[in-house]
C-alpha cells in the first residue's frame, strides 16, 4: 500500500528540468529579399522572414493561428523563376530564392485585388483593408458606382450567374442576417478571406457550421442549406467574429451600439483577465467603454487559447452587467 | 501536492487519449481544442463514457459503461495488459511498489467479468488496453463522471494503476489529468482551501509547516485538519458546527439531496454569505456581504488545470456597495481587532511566494511576461514544469518510489429496484453552468432548458413524447420536469442538468451518499422512478 508519508511530504525535485523533445531544425537556407542577403529557417514563409526584418507585408486572409488558405491575394510578392507571384503567407523559403516585395508587378497586383474587394465589399467596418488601398493607391470608383444591391445572392444556384449590368460596379451587398441574440452577419462586407470557416474548422472549433456556398461571384459564405444560425450547427463559440478581418462578423452589442451610434472604441479600454467558468483558464480581453463589457476577444499569443474562446467565454459576461440595473 | 501532470500543449503530441467520464467537448471546450488537434495528427481516443456524449462522438471507440463501473472497467484494463505482457516492466522496477499485490488484485477482473459489469464488449476492453499499454505516449483525463462517486478516490487510484503499469506518467505527453471543473478549483487548492493543507499543498499535520506558518503570522494554527464539506454537514446535524461563512458558493442549490441542505443550513446559528448575488443560499443568510466579481472587478491569480497560474484584472468597477473579497476578509480583521493594513492582491501573492516553495518563483512581473507560469516554480530563474514526476524516470530514482494502489469495484450505494428502476445521472451542457448563477444572465440560442432526457425506447417503453412533463421521484424526493428523446443514452439511463434549480430542483432527487476521502457526494448515480401524470 501508499506510504502515508507520501501524503504529507512532497517528494523531492527531479534533478533535470522537464522538458518537450528537442525537434531537428533544419539548416538556415540563404535567401535575398528586396536585395538584402539574409539566412533564414526553411520551416519559415516568406511572410514571417518579411515580418521578422519589417517589411509590412499587407494580409488579409491570414492569420497567425490559421492554416494559410492562400485566397486574398494581397500578401503576393515577386519570386524569381516562378511564372507567376506568389502568396508570402503560404510559400516557405527555399535556398536561393531572390524576392522582390514591392516591385511594380508587386504592386499592381495588390492594387488591383483591393480594388476589386473595395468595389464590391462594404469595407467601412475594416480599417485594415482601407489602410491598404491608401496605400496602393486603390481607385475602387474606376468601375463606377455601386449596382443597386441583388438581395437574391444567397439563392443564387452554381453557374446562374446574372448578367452584370456594365457601368455600374458589383456588390456582393444582401440583408443583415439578425437571427440570434449574441452575433450578427453581415455579408455585405464579406471578402470571402475563409477565416471563418476555417475558425469554424479543422483549425480550432471543429464544428463545421459554415463553408461557401455558390461560385464565382456568387461565392458567398452559408450555413447547411443557408438556415439560420439557430437552425444550423452552430454552437456560437464566436471564433467566427474573433478572426473576421472586416467586421462582417460582429457582436450583437456591438452592432447594435453602432446602429446607435454610441461605439466609441477610442473611449474603450481592454483588459486581460481569465474566464470564471470551467477550469480550462481561458484568458479574456474585455472591451470596456462606460464600465459596461461590449465585447470580449482572447489573445492569439497566449497557449490555452490562441485567440479561441468558447460560448461562456465569450458572451457570459452579462451577470456582471445587469447588476448595474440594481437600486444604488 | 495535487494537479494536473501534463500541459494542454502536450495532448496535442500524444498517441493515445483515454477521456474517461468527462465530456469535455461541452464542459472544457478549449481543452477540447487541444484534444482534436491530437486526434488530428492521429493520436486514438477512446471515451469511455456511459452516455455517447458529443466527445465520444470523436473517439475511435467509444466505451459505454453502465455508472459506476468504472474500476470494474479499469482493473480489466490492467489484467488484460498484465496477461498480454505489456506492463512496462523497467518502469515497475524502477520507481514502483506493489506490482505484485495490484497484478493479484486485478486477476479476477476478467475481460468477460467486465463485459458482464460494465457492460463494454469484451474485444472493446481488450483492444483499449492493447492500444494504451503499446503507445508510445498516452494520457488519461476525466473530469466529475470518475470523481462524482462514493468511491472517487478509488475511481482515480484505478485509473493512476494505469499509468503506473504503463509507464506513462513522469514523461512527455505521457500523465493523469483532472479537468477542473471551476475556474480556480486548482488555486483553491493551492492556496490551502483544503481541510489539511496550508498554502503551497503544505500538510498541516506536519510540524514543521505549521510552524514555518505560525511563526510568519505570529499566531497559532490548530495541529489537527478540519473537515471537508461533507464533515461540515455531518457536524452542522449533530449542532457541532453552528456558524458557516460562505464564499462565492451556493450550498442551497449545488449539495445533494437539497431538502436535507436545506435543514441544515437553516438549523445555523449564524451564516454569512458573501457573494456577487444573493443566491437562494444567501436568502437564507443572517448577514450578506455584497463582492466584487472576482473575475474582472478586482486583481489576483487563479491556476488552471494544466497548474498555470495567471493574472486577474479589475477591467470595470463593481456596483455601488459591493467590495473585493481581500477588501472585506481585512475589514473583517479589522473589526475584530487584527490590522492587516492596505489590502492588495500583489503583497498578499509575495507572502504566498515566502511561504510556499512551489509558488517562490511567480512574480507578479514573471507571470505579466510570461502570461502565466505552471507550478512548481521555485526560484525566479525556473521556467515552471511543463510536466510532473519527471523524477520517476531519472537514474538513479530521485526520491520515494510510488505506490499501486490496488481498489476494488464497488456499484453505486443507491441500487436500481422494481420501484426505483432508472438510473439518473447529472451533467452540465455546454452553454450553462453549475447552478445558473451566473449563466442565467446570457440569453444562449443553445439553452433549452432542463429536461428528463431518456433514451428512444425506454420513452416508447413508458409511453412518453418528447416535451411531456413527468413525475421523477427518487427516494428523497419529486420533481416534475419534461421528456427529451436523447439516443445518446441507453435503456434505463437518464440524464438531467443542475442548471436550473429555481424550475426543476434536481438535487432533491440526487444522493448525498459521499466519499469517505475526498466527502464528494454521488451526484452520478440516483435510483429514480418516472411517472406519467394523471
Amino acid at each position: 500500500m501508499s506510504d502515508e508519508s507520501y501524503w504529507f511530504k512532497p517528494p523531492p525535485r527531479a534533478r533535470e528540468l522537464p522538458m518537450a523533445p528537442v525537434r531537428d531544425e533544419p539548416p538556415p537556407v540563404e535567401i535575398t529579399i528586396d536585395g538584402r542577403v539574409l539566412f533564414a529557417s526553411s520551416n519559415a514563409t516568406i511572410l514571417e522572414v518579411c515580418r521578422s526584418i519589417g517589411i509590412d507585408t499587407p494580409t488579409l486572409c491570414y492569420l497567425e493561428n490559421l492554416t494559410p488558405v492562400n485566397v486574398c491575394r494581397v500578401c503576393v510578392v515577386e519570386l524569381a523563376g516562378s511564372r507567376t507571384l506568389v502568396p508570402a503567407c503560404s510559400r516557405r523559403v527555399e535556398a536561393g530564392m531572390v524576392i522582390l516585395t514591392d516591385s511594380p508587378r508587386v504592386r499592381l497586383s495588390r492594387r488591383m485585388v483591393l480594388e476589386f474587394l473595395g468595389s464590391s465589399v462594404d469595407l467601412s467596418t475594416a480599417p485594415q483593408a482601407k489602410g491598404y488601398l491608401a496605400r496602393y493607391e486603390a481607385a475602387p470608383t474606376r468601375y463606377g458606382p455601386p449596382a443597386p444591391p441583388a438581395n437574391a445572392r444567397d439563392a443564387r444556384e452554381p453557374g446562374h450567374h446574372h448578367a452584370p449590368e456594365g457601368n455600374t460596379s458589383e456588390t456582393v451587398a444582401q440583408p443583415t442576417k439578425i437571427d440570434n441574440d449574441l452575433y450578427v452577419r453581415d455579408y455585405s462586407k464579406c471578402i470571402l478571406c475563409f477565416k471563418c470557416v476555417e475558425a469554424c474548422g479543422t483549425d480550432a472549433q471543429n464544428t463545421f457550421a459554415i463553408t461557401v456556398a455558390g461560385r464565382g461571384f456568387d461565392a458567398r459564405i452559408s450555413t447547411e442549406l443557408n438556415v439560420p444560425l439557430p437552425d444550423s450547427a452552430c454552437v456560437y463559440c464566436g471564433n467566427c467574429i474573433g478572426v473576421c478581418p472586416t467586421g462582417a462578423l460582429m457582436f450583437k452589442s456591438e452592432y447594435d451600439m453602432r446602429k446607435a451610434g454610441t461605439w466609441n472604441e477610442p473611449a474603450q479600454t481592454q483588459t486581460d483577465t481569465i474566464c470564471s467558468y470551467c477550469g480550462v483558464g481561458c484568458t479574456l480581453t474585455l472591451h470596456v467603454q462606460d464600465n459596461t463589457i461590449v465585447k470580449v476577444t482572447s489573445p492569439m499569443d497566449v497557449s490555452v487559447t490562441q485567440g479561441h474562446l468558447c460560448i461562456k467565454g465569450r458572451f457570459g459576461f452579462e451577470h456582471v452587467q445587469n447588476r448595474h440595473d440594481e437600486p444604488k | 501536492m495535487g494537479g494536473g501532470t501534463n500541459s494542454y500543449q502536450e495532448i496535442e503530441e500524444t498517441d493515445a487519449i483515454l477521456l474517461w467520464g468527462s465530456n469535455a467537448r461541452e464542459t472544457h471546450p478549449i481543452f477540447f481544442h487541444h484534444l482534436l488537434k491530437g486526434v488530428h495528427s492521429g493520436a486514438k481516443l477512446y471515451a469511455i463514457d456511459p452516455r455517447r456524449t458529443s466527445s465520444a462522438q470523436w473517439a475511435d471507440s467509444w466505451l459505454g459503461l453502465d455508472i459506476g463501473s468504472d474500476i470494474a472497467l479499469a482493473n480489466a484494463v490492467g489484467r488484460e495488459i498484465i496477461a498480454a505482457g505489456l506492463q512496462h516492466k523497467e518502469f515497475i522496477g524502477h520507481a514502483t511498489t506493489g506490482f505484485e499485490e495490484y497484478k493479484r488484485a486485478v486477476e479476477p477482473y476478467t475481460l468477460e467479468y467486465a463485459e458482464r459489469e460494465t457492460g463494454v464488449p469484451a474485444n472493446v476492453i481488450r483492444e483499449m488496453a492493447h492500444t494504451y499499454a503499446k503507445a508510445k505516449t498516452g494520457m488519461i483525463c476525466w473530469t466529475l463522471g470518475i470523481t462524482e462517486h462514493h468511491n472517487a478516490v478509488d475511481n482515480v487510484l484505478s485509473l493512476v494503476n494505469l499509468a503506473l503499469l504503463t509507464g506513462k506518467v513522469g514523461r512527455y505527453a505521457c500523465g493523469l489529468n483532472p479537468l477542473r471543473g471551476q475556474n480556480n478549483v486548482q488555486g483553491g487548492g493551492d492556496m490551502g482551501a483544503l481541510p489539511d493543507r496550508l498554502p503551497g499543498f503544505q500538510h498541516v499535520e506536519v510540524d514543521e509547516y505549521r510552524q514555518k506558518f505560525e511563526k510568519h503570522w505570529g499566531t497559532t494554527i490548530p495541529p489537527k485538519r478540519g473537515k471537508n464539506l461533507t464533515q461540515m454537514f455531518e457536524a452542522m446535524a449533530t449542532k457541532e458546527l453552528r456558524g458557516l461563512y460562505v464564499i462565492g458558493e451556493n450550498p442551497l442549490q449545488s449539495e445533494a439531496d437539497q431538502h436535507h441542505a436545506k435543514r441544515m443550513l437553516e438549523g445555523l446559528d449564524l451564516m454569512i454569505v458573501q457573494d456577487i448575488f444573493l443566491t437562494r443560499t444567501a436568502e437564507l443568510a443572517h448577514v450578506v456581504l455584497p463582492a466584487a466579481a472576482a473575475w474582472c472587478e478586482s486583481e489576483g491569480t487563479v491556476t488552471n488545470s494544466e497548474r498555470r497560474v495567471q493574472r486577474v484584472r479589475k477591467a470595470m468597477e463593481p456596483p455601488k456597495g459591493a467590495r473585493d473579497d481581500i477588501g472585506i476578509l481585512f475589514e473583517l480583521a479589522k473589526r475584530m481587532g487584527r490590522d492587516w493594513g492596505v489590502p492588495n492582491a500583489e503583497t498578499i501573492w509575495n507572502e504566498l511566494r515566502v511561504l510556499s516553495p512551489v509558488h517562490a518563483g511567480m512574480s507578479y512581473a514573471r507571470l505579466e511576461a510570461a502570461k502565466g507560469l505552471q507550478w512548481p516554480c521555485y526560484d525566479e530563474a525556473h521556467p515552471g514544469e511543463l510536466f510532473l514526476h519527471s523524477r520517476l524516470w531519472e537514474q538513479p530514482l530521485t526520491g520515494p518510489r510510488v505506490a499501486f494502489n490496488p481498489v476494488e469495484h464497488d456499484p453505486p450505494v443507491e441500487k436500481l429496484t422494481p420501484e426505483y428502476p432508472f438510473r439518473l445521472t447529472t451533467g452540465r451542457r455546454l452553454s450553462d453552468y453549475n447552478t445558473g448563477v451566473q449563466t442565467a444572465g446570457y440569453d444562449s440560442p443553445l439553452r433549452r432548458r432542463e429536461s428528463l432526457d431518456l433514451c428512444p425506447e425506454d420513452a416508447e417503453r413508458l409511453g412518453v413524447c418528447e416535451g411531456e412533463v413527468v413525475s421523477v421521484s427518487s427516494r428523497r424526493g419529486t420533481v416534475d420536469v419534461a421528456v427529451r428523446v436523447d439516443d445518446s443514452l441507453r435503456p434505463g439511463m437518464t440524464f438531467m442538468t443542475l442548471h436550473f434549480q429555481d424550475e426543476v430542483a434536481t438535487n432533491f432527487l440526487t444522493i448525498d451518499a459521499t466519499d469517505p476521502k475526498s466527502g464528494t457526494a454521488e451526484f452520478k448515480a440516483a435510483a429514480v422512478r418516472v411517472e406519467r401524470r394523471g
